[in-house]
């Protein structure tokens, strides 16, 4: 109770707008930015490339039948794939920029893009 | 022996001075005994000491005071003129400029608590960007930014209530200086 009363009425507001600032700097800094894009690919050509802001689903014909793809706010993810291991289907949602999952035997994969380009490992 | 010919007046201020200034090497030497997970993560505990002489004294002699901590400190730490001098230089440089212009802030609704997150913030800012253009030249240092702003918010916060409570004191310090003089 003592120390609170040595922060005046603008300090907190400082201090708030310093928590957002941090908080805006994660997203911001690390992750490549953050999520706005899925691509949806079917036999490694681009089937639809979706903003992540409304809910959506698509249906996306492969080899072994349909592979159901969800969209939401900032997410997206494969409900069901005709897949035997359903390795993409377990993979859940994805949410950050470079995270994909591939439906290998249905020939699908979807994958999230941020602003700017996340790769899995670089060699020099 | 010869009497020295050059007299050097040492006014009150000049006591002042220095003896602020030890308090602030003092605790720059504590900020270093203390461990930190990362290099560039401190409490930065010398800058209290800035903070009650900007609120007390006004902003010429927290000038005073911090540089004479920086070349002082770093002397005694060992890393004069070394990358880290002059990154504690420029932090301190970027937020000596921010509180010039931050105590202009109407002292009813911002207190010391404001003054000591903005000039934290500064601080990492200035390093970071001379980190980014002289030591480390890739934009991956800027990765380290959210733990260094979370860590000035904090420190930032903390130091400036301890300022705070000392403001709220009355000033001991020129009858001690007497005594002792």
């Amino acid at each position: 109770m003592h120390w609170l009363t040595l922060i005046r009425p603008g300090d907190w507001l400082v201090m708030l707008l310093s928590a957002v600032a941090v908080g805006v700097s994660i997203p911001v800094f690390w992750q490549g930015g953050l999520a706005d894009r899925a691509i949806i690919r079917q036999e490694g050509k681009v089937f639809a490339e979706i903003d992540l802001k409304a809910r959506k689903h698509f249906e996306v014909a492969g080899p072994l039948g349909t592979t159901l793809i969800a969209v939401e706010p900032g997410r997206a993810r494969v409900v069901s794939d005709p897949s035997p291991r359903q390795y993409c289907v377990k993979q859940g949602w994805l949410m950050r920029p470079g995270e994909i999952a591939i439906c290998a035997p249905n020939r699908v994969s979807v994958q999230i893009a941020g602003r700017t380009k996340v790769y899995d490992s670089i060699s020099y | 022996m010869t009497r020295s010919v050059i007299e050097l007046t040492v006014t009150a201020e000049d006591r002042r001075v220095a003896w602020l200034a030890t308090a602030a090497v003092g605790l720059s030497l504590v900020d270093a005994a203390i461990p930190s997970p990362l290099p560039g993560v401190k409490p930065g505990l010398a800058n209290i000491v800035t903070l009650v002489v900007l609120v007390r004294y006004g902003w010429g002699t927290a000038v005073w005071v911090s540089a004479l901590r920086v070349l002082a400190g770093s002397l005694l730490l060992g890393f004069f003129l070394a990358p880290g001098f002059f990154l504690s230089l420029t932090g301190t440089t970027l937020s000596l400029l921010t509180l010039g212009l931050a105590r202009y802030l109407p002292a009813r609704w911002f207190g010391p608590v404001s003054l000591s997150i903005l000039a934290a913030f500064a601080h990492i800012g200035g390093q970071l960007l001379l980190a980014r253009a002289w030591l480390i030249p890739h934009d991956g240092v800027f990765l380290l930014t959210p733990v260094f702003a979370a860590a000035a918010l904090v420190f930032g916060t903390i130091n400036g209530l301890i300022a705070a409570k000392l403001l709220a004191e009355p000033a001991p310090t020129e009858a001690v200086g007497l005594v002792r003089r």
